[in-house]
């Protein structure tokens, strides 16, 4: 086996592993009970992988590993609809993640927070095109908020991951 | 000056909180008690009904049962066959703009102010 086929293996088996954590993390937040009265408020658990492979294998992994995610969780445990408010969401929170880090400016908090927020604006557009509505401004309100709750809980669980993983995991 | 890294991260959460803030603001300054209820199945309305006036309503869809109750100028769903019941959970609603949405059902009751009898009246020559 020479070097570039060793590396495909290695590329192979860690995407591998990085959709299959965000499966299981998908599955945990699947059994935790909607305990608020808001559709599609969620703490976002696999944005973690996402944020996560956006440090440590920049953009373009981050966006394949957020699109895969989406696909294999909508086919597990959703259907159509709920694949379209996911992309939605995932697309431009990843889009909105990579260019602030790109930046450089920013701390991973503060990037998964503007990822929180723009996850839950996405869903809120689909919801709005879907259902023909204007008038759910309390419900922009609302997902808001929580956006940046989640983000921030997210951004600090992905910073501590991004820190004790070895680098040479990822490469 | 030394700039620290720290800055942009505090200047950019000042401006989400802000927007957030400028939401919530925007929603109360606006916000009126509203006079009835639309309800609308898969954007389709279905129909008017005044919060004067206490009342159930059984709101049928393709996919299953809400029941809406019309109480004390207030509506709220009082239970669905839908597996979350979000919709229940979300409470009453009684000021303009706001609404109740069942997402699986594809249901949502809005509670419109003053123009809701002209626009009732007016339907036929809406144009969507």
């Amino acid at each position: 086996m020479n070097r570039n086929e060793k590396t495909n293996v290695k590329k192979t088996a860690l995407y591998g592993l990085i959709i299959a954590a965000a499966l299981v993390l998908s599955w945990i937040e699947s059994q935790i009970p909607p305990f608020f009265p808001i559709p599609g408020m969620k703490i976002g658990l696999t944005n973690i992988i996402v944020v996560l492979t956006l440090y440590k294998l920049g953009s373009s992994s981050a966006m394949a590993a957020n699109v895969l995610r989406i696909a294999l969780v909508s086919m597990l445990f959703g259907g159509i609809m709920s694949m379209l408010y996911s992309l939605a969401g995932g697309m431009l929170s990843t889009v909105v993640m990579i260019l602030l880090k790109k930046t450089g400016k920013f701390k991973t908090v503060t990037v998964s927070i503007a990822g929180g927020i723009s996850h839950n604006i996405g869903q809120i557009l689909v919801a709005m095109l879907a259902l023909n509505t204007s008038g759910i401004a309390w419900y922009l309100a609302a997902l808001w908020f929580t956006g940046m709750a989640s983000g921030t809980l997210i951004g600090i669980l992905s910073n501590e991951l991004i820190k004790r993983l070895p680098d040479k995991l990822f490469t | 000056m030394h700039k620290k890294n720290v800055s942009y991260d505090v200047i950019l959460i000042a401006v989400f909180m802000l927007i957030g803030g400028l939401i919530i603001g925007f929603i109360l300054l606006s916000s009126h008690k509203g006079k009835s209820v639309e309800v609308r199945i898969d954007g389709k309305i279905q129909g008017y009904y005044s919060l004067n006036e206490n009342r159930t309503v059984n709101i049928s869809s393709a996919t299953g049962e809400n029941i809406l109750v019309i109480e004390n100028g207030q509506a709220y769903m009082k239970d669905a066959d839908c597996p979350d019941k979000l919709c229940v959970r979300q409470g009453s609603v009684s000021k303009d703009g706001q609404s109740i949405i069942c997402l699986p059902h594809k249901v949502v009751v809005e509670v419109t102010g003053n123009e809701s009898e002209k626009k009732q009246n007016s339907t036929d020559i809406i144009v969507k």
